[in-house]
């Protein structure tokens, strides 16, 4: 299972743990505005190498049902994915809007 | 279509939502072992990329236990988790730090070389990326020659740095350890082979890996991965261990690549001369020339 975004409360600040109290791999905010392209997956030509998956440094490309996915909350959009992938399944594009 | 070394790792991701760079080579490094070691793995992060980028409070981006520890105390507190661990009664952990290569050759290196002296049960990794990358690029003792920094700027009179990269893998070795390796994440399944063989030996381990920063290499974060590769081919890094009191080469090139095209690439190195550039591959071949005469070639 991957560490997922866990939903804003708002506290106040007496509420605020002195230490990290929280559980490991709590996560809060995305990575996603870092983007300014996207990798796109063609799924017909994907042929479920995991080369993309492993070499991700972020870890948000899974692999299911043989084709790879990306998690694009945490996608910062380096583009290694679309480099090491040999039949040219990944593209990049610009972000809009 | 089966990917044996993605099935030989853990499916779960253990450092995951990092603010590190686009592109971010340490991170990667990072990612990989804790996939080979798992959730009873024991991080520790002295200053340096991977601490600033993975404990953003209340951002906690390690899902297994991880720690901060002092800049020059990395193996020191490794030391302190595995006897607390064990004089708790746990068994099925491993004890793993990874530190930057300012914090393992000049900082760190009094507390490893201890900690290596003591024979403790520990992993030590070292990410490098070739300068204090953290603070803005100042240069370390593993920054490599003529490489522009902050500290080392490229100027007339000189270009960038003067001195060598120190030979962190060979000074470790010197030790005496169990098992040291250098590695780079370009050759991503010959690191996840020896972060799983380390972890299977009793005794310090120590795995050197190349871990290049877009940002202070002055590369485009889409090309981490095919710059630690060329490194490794152009005979400007090696991929070897020791083991045994003996060294092997895992990883021959039959010939180099351009190490000149691999310098140009780079932001760091483009104010290099030829006599610079020259300068370099004289000591690559050098190197070399030690390496075939003390290494065995071999898996």
């Amino acid at each position: 299972m991957k560490p997922y975004l866990r939903e804003k409360t708002a506290f106040s600040f007496d509420e605020v743990p002195e230490n990290t109290s929280f559980e490991a791999g709590y996560l809060v905010s995305v990575n996603s505005g870092w983007r300014s392209i996207r990798p796109v997956i063609d799924a017909a030509k994907c042929i479920g190498c995991e080369q993309c998956y492993l070499y991700c440094p972020d870890g948000v490309i899974s692999v299911r049902d043989g084709k790879a996915e990306i998690d694009y909350d945490f996608c910062k959009g380096c583009g290694i994915c679309a480099k090491i992938c040999k039949i040219g399944a990944i593209r990049m594009e610009a972000e809009r809007g | 279509m089966a990917n044996k070394t993605a099935e030989s790792i853990s499916r779960e991701e253990f450092f995951y939502g990092h603010k590190a760079c686009a592109g971010c080579g340490g991170s990667l490094a990072v990612r990989a072992a804790l996939k080979v070691l798992g959730q009873n793995a024991v991080s520790v992060l002295p200053a340096g990329c991977m601490s600033a980028v993975g404990f953003n409070f209340p951002q906690l981006c390690f899902s297994n236990n991880s720690i901060i520890s002092t800049f020059a105390g990395t193996a020191s507190m490794l030391t302190g988790i595995e006897a607390g661990l064990r004089a708790k009664g746990y068994t099925d952990f491993t004890a793993v730090g990874f530190a930057g290569d300012g914090g393992t050759a000049d900082i760190g290196i009094q507390a490893l070389s201890g900690a290596i002296d003591r024979g403790d049960n520990i992993i030590y990794i070292c990410y490098d990326n070739e300068a204090y990358m953290n603070t803005g690029i100042q240069k370390s003792g593993l920054t490599p020659f003529g490489a522009r920094t902050t500290t080392t700027p490229a100027g007339q009179n000189i270009h960038g740095n003067i001195r060598e990269k120190k030979n962190m893998f060979e000074i470790v070795a010197a030790h005496g350890i169990p098992y040291a390796a250098t590695a780079s994440i370009g050759y991503l399944p010959d690191f996840i082979e020896k972060v799983r063989k380390a972890s299977q030996i009793k005794g310090t381990k120590y795995i050197h890996v190349i871990a290049p920063c877009p940002t202070g290499w002055g590369i485009a974060p889409d090309e981490t991965v095919e710059i630690a590769k060329e490194v490794v081919d152009s005979g400007l890094w090696y991929l070897a261990e020791y083991e045994n009191g003996r060294f092997i080469l895992n990883r021959k090139p039959k010939q180099f690549t351009d190490a000149a095209a691999y310098l140009r690439k780079q932001g760091r190195f483009r104010h290099l001369s030829d006599e610079d550039i020259a300068h370099v591959i004289e000591s690559r071949d050098r190197k070399w020339e030690y390496i075939n005469q003390n290494f065995t070639y071999g898996g």
